[in-house]
């Protein structure tokens, strides 16, 4: 995608980790969320989509990894297997921002197994493990977390386990979250964050999305002061659908 | 007839009494009689659900008396349009068609819509069943009434909440088709890679039918968001489409192992969009070549039958062309159907290629697709305060997408004020995220007011927010469908349309507020 030029003079490289195979409920929504959000502040905007094969950039800002289909999952969970997964890895300790969701989330994990067949291999970002369960759960979600209340929306059927070397993301005020069981929601890791949270995520939580992008942009510049935008429907979005989980789950 | 034949799984001759069958007919009666007593529209499904538990069997043994034997059609988009077009032109051909018109096509709902129209002996009172089957009931339904023919439309994403991933989908289709006797025939979309996998070396008939349409406006540069991951189901590599006309639609050919489209037995080409009005366009029929093509897919692999045999009724011969005859093309057909879109072109192909499957002449389906009128919010025209109010339903982002494209080819970049209304009920999904897969960046460079509504407006005016369209243009609406339609008709000038998108839900509320506020459905009414 093309970028008009900065008008402050700072700039953010997005990297869509296999945006066309990895991209099955919305999810795009989350990078045209930053992508818009630092346009709309003047930040000059490059997203580069990684397909399989691929390496990962060397400048990257911020990472997003969607869900995928089965099929789809096993090939690039193969993909991530040595060079770059630890590129990926090497990056958030260096400081850049990610942003993983359902599928993406599992394989940033240790490993993923099935009810039958091989274990999927994760690289190991976060310390979770993730396990095929009986149980689909579907719903709108709301957590509280340090960065905010946030909602959005699960559909997964896989359980993941946090290990004492990752935070919660948050809190399940509404919804299973991440197995159902401990009210945990997603993983954090520094500016690294994996969640089941579709809807698009991002558009809907726009305080959540400006951390994001701060965090990004502070690998960089360091610190920036990310001037606020008209977030109105951005915030009616969000309360019409906490109102929904609150009346639906 | 074939279907007649059939031994009684009781071994009793069928012209005996059944009395679980009789029970079970009795009583989905009476509850479809006591449910339109108390005025309960729409409540089809409850006889079903009475008649399936006190004969299991019922549709099994109704679907084997029908002389002609039964269509099952499938596929997320259009399959009520298809199923219908195909329904009006086997009745106008003079056939008593027994067709679950009210769309209720679960088990259930088929089982119902059958046991209304059956005598309480068993006697369908029809000689061919037209089944429109939803994506996760196609299996249980094909195995129950054995079809003769079986029509696969597309496969999309759609409500991943209640369907679950396309892949188990479709294995669970070819597992139901791996079910079906050798002279079934199996008309099918191959412009779908997917269903092209579905239906490959199936020990059955295959009509593979798709696009020929070399107008490039017809054409897409790059497979747009909504479309599912188009990658070779043989070896996973990226496909390459020349050309590309809808989702994952079209000409598809794997650059890594060769996997092709199938070669096309019905095709449609030189299409003309009429507005949203209507199309005209022609459908061919071909020969198809014999089954040894390098992809090992041909439109017929496996006729056993060899050439001569005709898939209608033995005793019966069709007039010219029919499915796996072998026995060479009919001359192009030129169609004119009330139906818009590009979508509805694949409708009418379908259509076409199985009404001519089952022996009806062309001059017959020329015909009752000329009278064909579009299905319940596919396209509607509703006169409201001296304006004209266009409806049509949206449900998935490949279907959205197709009626944006149909809008702003009619109108240029959207010049139309147009009201977008979202529900999120377990009928609409409860998940909106589909609403991103949608390419709402086609409405940013338009100059009409957008206004949105539904329990999720809010979700929808945010969408367009991130799609480029200016907020000067956005009008989020409350959520209340009759409030928000009496402001929507403000934004458009007296005399002039306006363009109405709603989920299912919200289409349901919008005809009631509709009607209570005096609206009048003009010449587009069924």
């Amino acid at each position: 995608m093309t970028t008009p030029p900065s008008s402050t003079g700072l700039r953010l490289s997005i990297a869509w980790l296999y945006g066309t195979k990895m991209n099955i409920y919305g999810d795009r929504g989350n990078v045209l969320a930053l992508e818009r959000r630092a346009r709309w502040r003047g930040i000059a905007v490059e997203t580069r989509e990684i397909g399989l094969g691929e390496p990962i950039p060397a400048d990257v800002d911020v990472f997003f990894f969607g869900g995928g289909q089965d099929q789809e999952q096993v090939a690039v969970s193969a993909d991530l297997e040595g060079a770059k997964g630890e590129a990926i890895k090497a990056a958030v300790a260096d400081g850049a921002a990610l942003l993983a969701v359902c599928g993406g989330y599992q394989l940033l994990g240790h490993e993923y197994r099935p009810h039958d067949g091989a274990v999927l291999p994760g690289i190991g970002l976060f310390d979770l493990v993730s396990e095929a369960g009986l149980e689909r759960f579907i719903g709108n979600v709301v957590v509280d977390s340090p960065l905010g209340e946030l909602v959005g929306f699960e559909n997964h059927s896989g359980l993941t386990h946090l290990g004492p070397g990752v935070e919660p993301l948050g809190r399940v005020r509404v919804g299973r979250g991440n197995n159902g069981k401990d009210g945990t929601e997603g993983a954090r890791l520094g500016s690294a964050v994996g969640c089941y949270l579709h809807g698009s995520l991002l558009p809907k939580n726009p305080a959540f999305a400006d951390w994001l992008l701060a965090a990004g942009l502070r690998r960089r510049y360091g610190p920036v002061d990310l001037p606020p935008l008209d977030d109105t429907h951005e915030l009616a979005a969000h309360a019409s659908a906490v109102d929904r989980a609150l009346r639906t789950r | 007839m074939r279907r007649n034949g059939a031994p009684d799984p009781l071994g009793r001759p069928s012209a005996l009494p059944d009395p679980r069958l009789l029970a079970a007919l009795a009583s989905a009666k009476l509850a479809g009689a006591a449910i339109r007593r108390l005025g309960r529209g729409g409540g089809t499904a409850a006889p079903g659900l009475v008649a399936d538990r006190l004969d299991p069997a019922l549709l099994t043994k109704i679907a084997r008396r029908l002389e002609r034997g039964a269509v099952v059609v499938a596929g997320t988009n259009g399959k009520t349009t298809v199923s219908r077009m195909l329904a009006d032109i086997l009745e106008a051909d003079g056939l008593r068609v027994a067709h679950n018109r009210s769309g209720s096509n679960l088990v259930r709902g088929v089982a119902a819509a059958l046991a209304e129209r059956a005598t309480l002996g068993g006697d369908p009172r029809a000689d061919v069943a037209v089944i429109e089957a939803d994506e996760a009931a196609f299996p249980a339904i094909v195995r129950r009434i054995s079809p003769r023919l079986v029509l696969l439309n597309n496969l999309f994403r759609d409500q991943l909440d209640r369907y679950g991933e396309l892949d188990t989908i479709a294995k669970a289709w070819r597992a139901a088709l791996l079910t079906l006797p050798a002279d079934t025939v199996v008309v099918v979309n191959v412009d779908d890679p997917g269903l092209a996998e579905v239906t490959r070396d199936l020990p059955v008939r295959r009509l593979a039918f798709g696009l020929d349409e070399p107008d490039p406006r017809f054409h897409l540069a790059a497979l747009p968001h909504a479309a599912d991951a188009a990658t070779c189901r043989r070896c996973g590599h990226d496909l390459d489409y020349a050309p590309l006309y809808s989702a994952h639609l079209g000409a598809w050919r794997c650059p890594n192992c060769g996997a092709a489209r199938p070669p096309l037995a019905v095709l449609g080409t030189d299409v003309h969009l009429e507005g949203v009005e209507a199309l005209r366009m022609t459908v061919e029929r071909r020969t198809p070549p014999a089954s040894d093509d390098p992809g090992g897919d041909s439109p017929f692999e496996r006729d056993e039958a060899g050439p001569g045999r005709a898939a209608a009724t033995e005793g019966d011969p069709p007039p010219g062309w029919s499915a796996g005859s072998g026995t060479g093309a009919r001359p192009p057909l030129l169609l004119n159907a009330a139906v818009p879109g590009l979508y509805n072109a694949y409708n009418v192909i379908a259509a076409v290629a199985a009404a001519g499957s089952l022996g009806v002449p062309d001059s017959t389906i020329a015909r009752a697709l000329a009278a064909f009128r579009a299905p319940f919010g596919r396209i509607e025209r509703v006169a409201f305060r001296d304006r004209t109010l266009v409806l049509a339903l949206v449900k998935n982002p490949v279907g959205f997408n197709e009626t944006l494209r149909m809008l702003t080819l009619a109108s240029g970049a959207l010049a139309v004020p147009t009201l977008i209304a979202i529900n999120d009920l377990a009928a609409d999904g409860r998940d909106v995220s589909w609403l991103w897969d949608v390419d709402f960046e086609l409405l940013a460079d338009g100059t009409a007011p957008l206004s949105t509504t539904g329990l999720r407006g809010p979700d929808m005016a945010n969408r367009l927010k991130y799609a480029g369209v200016p907020p000067d243009r956005l009008r989020p609406l409350p959520a209340d469908l009759r409030s928000a339609l009496e402001a929507f008709v403000e934004t458009v000038p007296p005399g002039a349309v306006g363009y109405v998108l709603p989920t299912y839900t919200a289409m349901l509320g919008l005809r009631r507020a509709l009607a209570d506020l005096g609206a009048v459905e003009t010449f587009w009414k069924q």
